[in-house]
């Protein structure tokens, strides 16, 4: 069973459904034990990230989730979920996050531009990502593909080596970490149409 | 590189697409669902849904278009229309929208704008702004109550104090234009792209594929927003791509 981590932030249901549409069953769930009962777990996320970090806290699901990817078993981070596995952030003030990827969550910098036209923040619709290594995640997927994305901070991982993916926006940025059976995406693979769908199949399909 | 977006608009009331001219006048285009599909699959960037029944005793009937869409549909949706406060957002988030639009609510109450952002974050939300020019002048004042009042506030100082309160996107339509198929407001778009740095949608008037181009290329939106043009199958979404593609514009191909 897939275990979808519910911590009252944000559009849970187009993951779970994403999952349905690819053939797999995916419980949307705000008890800690079933997220520990899990073979694969999914912790999604939009909203600030000091307000995921200690909705995560008072649910009890910070041990849990240190847990299952500690077994590894196939864990999946999308957007706030991924940045929530960093060090710490500086979203409204340092936060310190769950520490399972050591690294930092920082804003786009102000005043940036490309062709002369002024770069938005958020980052806000659909970019190409660059495979940077091999990952599961990926498989039937081509390199260069569109997903979408809206996200105004992005993941520095002290360990290049976790980054899967890269994205252009001003600058290049990580777009997806993947170490071991930990995979975690900045876009939304639930957002991303049919790539994004081949994205959750595939997550599916990992093994312990 | 981003991509700039193609966003059809559905406006919907008693669980049927309409579409009007200068909010008025409105003409069946059909199911929601199905449209939202069929959109799907020409390679629409994102969808909105505006919720045109002033009366809350429809909204449910919205509630359930957007949770039959986000079933079938995985792409970004965006719903607007009748969002007054908080629980409203709650209820569309949780029937599969990802961004919801505020509109006349912000005018009455600025600040929700603000708790809604906090709450929610700020890329979902969303602020849109109805813009009619104010005559003989570069300045246009925003109207409410899908269209009808008129409020003396000025669209590009509200543009950016929304930002300030922070707003993710703007959804700027002029009602100058709406469903008049002259083009967008341009010289409205592009203010209002340069007073914020968050993204703009041009919205209101497009009625050929060279108006798409005008929107990105002259007035720097992000998105462009249409509808009629879509609906009534004057073009698809993947004809106004290729036509863009072709003119240096870069767009989401997407391969049947």
């Amino acid at each position: 069973m897939i275990a979808i981590i519910d911590y009252g932030m944000g559009n849970l249901r187009s993951v779970q459904k994403g999952f349905e549409r690819v053939g797999c069953q995916a419980l949307v769930t705000s008890d800690p034990q079933r997220i520990l009962e899990a073979d694969h777990v999914v912790l999604p996320g939009v909203g600030a990230f000091r307000d995921c970090i200690r909705n995560l806290e008072q649910g009890d699901f910070v041990e849990p989730i240190l847990k299952v990817i500690a077994e590894g078993r196939p864990f999946l981070g999308i957007c706030l979920g991924l940045q929530l596995l960093f060090s710490e952030s500086e979203e409204f003030g340092l936060h310190q996050g769950l520490g399972v990827i050591p690294g930092r969550v920082v804003r786009f910098p102000e005043g940036m531009t490309e062709a002369g036209q002024k770069l938005p923040v958020p980052h806000m619709g659909w970019n190409q990502i660059s495979f940077q290594k091999p990952s599961p995640l990926f498989a039937g997927v081509t390199d260069n593909s569109n997903v979408y994305f809206v996200h105004s901070y992005y993941v520095k991982p002290d360990d290049p080596s976790v980054v899967a993916a890269t994205s252009s926006y001003g600058l290049e940025f990580c777009a997806a970490i993947q170490r071991d059976n930990l995979v975690a995406t900045q876009f939304h693979p639930e957002k991303s149409q049919a790539i994004g769908l081949q994205m959750l199949k595939n997550f599916a399909e990992m093994k312990d | 590189m981003l991509t700039r977006r193609i966003i059809p608009c559905l406006d919907v009331t008693g669980g049927r697409v309409v579409k009007g001219v200068q909010f008025l006048e409105l003409r069946d285009a059909g199911d929601p669902v199905e449209i939202a599909e069929a959109y799907d699959c020409q390679g629409a960037d994102e969808l909105t849904f505006l919720d045109i029944t002033a009366s809350s005793d429809q909204r449910e009937t919205m509630v359930d278009v957007v949770r039959r869409t986000a079933e079938r549909v995985f792409m970004p949706l965006t719903v607007g229309g009748g969002i007054r406060v908080v629980e409203d957002i709650r209820r569309m988030l949780n029937a599969g929208a990802d961004k919801v639009s505020i509109n006349t609510a912000a005018v009455q109450r600025p600040e929700f704008v603000q708790e809604a952002a906090e709450r929610f974050g700020s890329q979902c939300t969303v602020v849109a702004i109805d813009a009619r020019q104010v005559p003989g002048e570069q300045r246009w004042e925003i109207y409410t109550h899908g269209g009808r009042n008129p409020t003396g506030i000025d669209v590009v100082e509200w543009a950016a104090r929304m930002e300030g309160f922070g707003a993710g996107e703007i959804l700027l339509t002029s009602m100058d234009r709406d469903g008049t198929k002259d083009g967008y407001d341009l010289a409205l778009t592009r203010a209002v792209v340069d007073a914020v740095s968050i993204p703009v949608i041009a919205s209101g008037g497009v009625g050929t594929l060279e108006h798409l181009y005008d929107g990105f290329a002259v007035a720097g939106a992000s998105a462009c927003l249409a509808a009629s043009i879509f609906h009534f199958r004057q073009h698809t979404v993947s004809e106004a791509k290729a036509y863009l593609k072709g003119r240096d514009i870069p767009v989401r191909m997407v391969e049947p």
